[in-house]
């Protein structure tokens, strides 16, 4: 990968922060936008803009096969067996939601289960945390291995027959770990369960094959990919979307109405009540095609060589703990790691001085937080256009505010 | 890389109040009011003993950044023997100088070492970090919690 063109995509890359070159290392948060991202979003306001599924006039049909297109885009993208299997929503948080909402809401009783990790953000752990309550389900957790790792006996403990929903994880996004989804998926069938993958920080960073992974649903927002915020992506095997009815009504999703009765659009349609996110959606097909263009073999070659940098650049100070695997074998793209006496905060502070962005805090993680036994950590994350450059700008900066505080 | 803009927000006395806070603690029998940061999780416990309309002890407790803890301590200085009137002046004044805005000359010298995290002003996402202690001592004060 020719790292000075990749990086010229990306306009913000070449800013300054606080009088110094722009370092971004919160990928995790969210990615940065290639040009062709805001050209796609921008050509469509100037040139396409119209609603979809309504109107009969030519701007319309276009700006609904624009649409329609990046559906089967991302159908083509996590390789789901039909376009219907996929439908957008905001984000993340929004699919995930959805799921608790219709699938949860529509087949828990109480005294059925639900499994979560102990990795897992508050995005994948509130909405099955709130509907247990509701359902008078109980909520049981998956607990971790000594280097952050899903603990398999755990797992076979806490996944019974009573289990309804296995909720995980793809990827950590503060241990940089990768569960185990297929082996998780054979588990949850076994007792019958579903899974439900939360994949915000999996599909930037490597190819998702949803057959494969044998996951009943699988979430994603497009902002954590290239694309813009404000929308996300739920997956789901037809047969169980078949099976449900849709938590929101209005436009769109329906296909006929009297006073008394509403007949829904077919799937998936129906679950894309009111005018959807148009603009984000084009917004997504062109941060598909970008990631497509490039391949994951290269994405994933460069990201690589940043983790180990940024790994074992981390692990040469000794007063340096990393949460998560030591290995880089082991290793996704995303670091936690806090610094002997000073507050994440501080560290953060400073970095920022340097024109270094990373995160501090509890990552929407904070029962992950107690199980470290840290209130909170910083957090650098990679992406294939972040240079061994913005790296070594880290660590230095990483040392002279070490340097500062420990004076 | 520019330390320098480190030594404007951490200077000197923040980092020494951060290492060696003043009035660090708890008292028994005095109740305790804890507010915590929510992006960050950090805690923190004010409590306020009042002896005859004025403040008669004053401690704090819980963990946090540089900012929060140094904040916390040298509020404690500046707080101890007020009377509750002019403490929550105090607290007023200091909440207007860490977010830029002018305020009296009278008051900047009253909160002395405190008037120093003025500063904090240009670093906005750590406004939050140095109001914490001083948003508890005035909701223990018994005023409204902005
Ligand atoms: C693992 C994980 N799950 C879920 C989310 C939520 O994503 P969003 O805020 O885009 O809904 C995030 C990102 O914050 C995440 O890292």
């Amino acid at each position: 990968m020719n790292i000075s063109e990749r990086r010229a995509d990306f306009p913000i890359l070449n800013t300054q922060m606080n009088g110094e070159p722009l370092t971004y290392l919160d990928n995790a948060a969210t990615t940065q936008k290639p040009q062709a991202v805001i050209d796609a979003i921008s050509q469509y306001y100037l040139h396409d803009n119209a609603n979809v599924h309504r109107g009969v006039y030519s701007l319309a049909a276009r700006a609904t096969d624009q649409y329609e297109a990046v559906r089967d885009q991302v159908a083509a993208f996590i390789h789901a067996p039909q376009r219907e299997s996929v439908f957008f929503t905001r984000s993340t948080t929004d699919s995930l939601n959805w799921v608790a909402q219709t699938y949860g809401e529509q087949n828990l009783q109480a005294g059925d289960e639900i499994v979560v990790t102990a990795l897992e953000h508050h995005s994948n752990l509130v909405p099955w945390q709130q509907l247990a309550q509701r359902k008078q389900a109980q909520l049981k957790v998956i607990q971790l291995t000594s280097t952050g790792e899903l603990d398999w006996a755990s797992a076979q403990q806490q996944i019974t027959d009573r289990t309804k929903i296995v909720a995980v994880a793809h990827c950590s996004n503060v241990l940089g770990v990768t569960c185990p989804i297929q082996k998780l998926a054979r588990l949850a069938h076994q007792h019958g369960a579903i899974i439900v993958v939360d994949g915000a920080q999996a599909v930037a960073h490597q190819p998702v094959n949803v057959q494969t992974l044998d996951a009943d649903f699988y979430a994603f927002s497009g902002h954590k990919l290239l694309g813009p915020t404000g929308v996300g992506v739920l997956y789901g095997k037809l047969a169980l979307l078949q099976t449900l009815t849709p938590a929101q009504f209005g436009g769109e999703m329906i296909s006929n109405v009297t006073w008394e009765h509403t007949e829904f659009a077919p799937i998936p349609q129906r679950f894309e009540a009111g005018t959807p996110n148009i603009s984000g959606v084009i917004g997504l097909g062109a941060a598909l095609t970008y990631i497509q263009q490039l391949g994951f073999a290269a994405i994933q070659t460069q990201e690589r060589q940043l983790t180990a940098q940024l790994l074992n650049g981390l692990l040469t100070f000794p007063d340096v703990t990393v949460y998560g695997p030591q290995q880089v074998a082991q290793h996704g793209p995303v670091v936690a790691f806090n610094v002997d006496g000073i507050h994440p905060h501080d560290v953060a502070t400073g970095l920022d001085l340097a024109g270094v962005a990373v995160r501090a805090g509890h990552h929407c993680a904070q029962p992950l937080m107690q199980v470290l036994q840290v209130p909170t950590t910083v957090r650098a994350s990679v992406q294939f256009y972040n240079s061994a450059a913005d790296i070594a700008r880290f660590l230095a900066a990483l040392q002279a505010v070490k340097e500062f505080f420990q004076q | 890389m520019s330390l320098l803009k480190l030594n404007d927000l951490y200077k000197t006395v923040i980092l020494e109040h951060a290492r060696a806070p003043h009035h660090y603690g708890q008292l028994a029998d005095v109740p305790a009011t804890t507010l915590n940061n929510p992006t960050c999780g950090d805690v923190i416990t004010v409590q306020v003993q009042v002896t005859a309309e004025k403040i008669s002890r004053i401690r704090f407790s819980g963990q946090g950044c540089t900012i929060s803890q140094a904040s916390a301590s040298v509020m404690t200085d500046v707080l101890s023997g007020q009377s509750v009137e002019q403490a929550q002046r105090l607290i007023q004044a200091f909440s207007k100088l860490v977010i830029g805005e002018k305020v009296a000359e009278q008051w900047t010298k009253q909160l002395g070492e405190a008037a120093v995290l003025g500063s904090v002003a240009e670093f906005p996402t750590r406004i939050r970090c140095a109001t914490l202690a001083w948003h508890a001592a005035a909701q223990a004060l018994g005023e409204i919690d902005e």
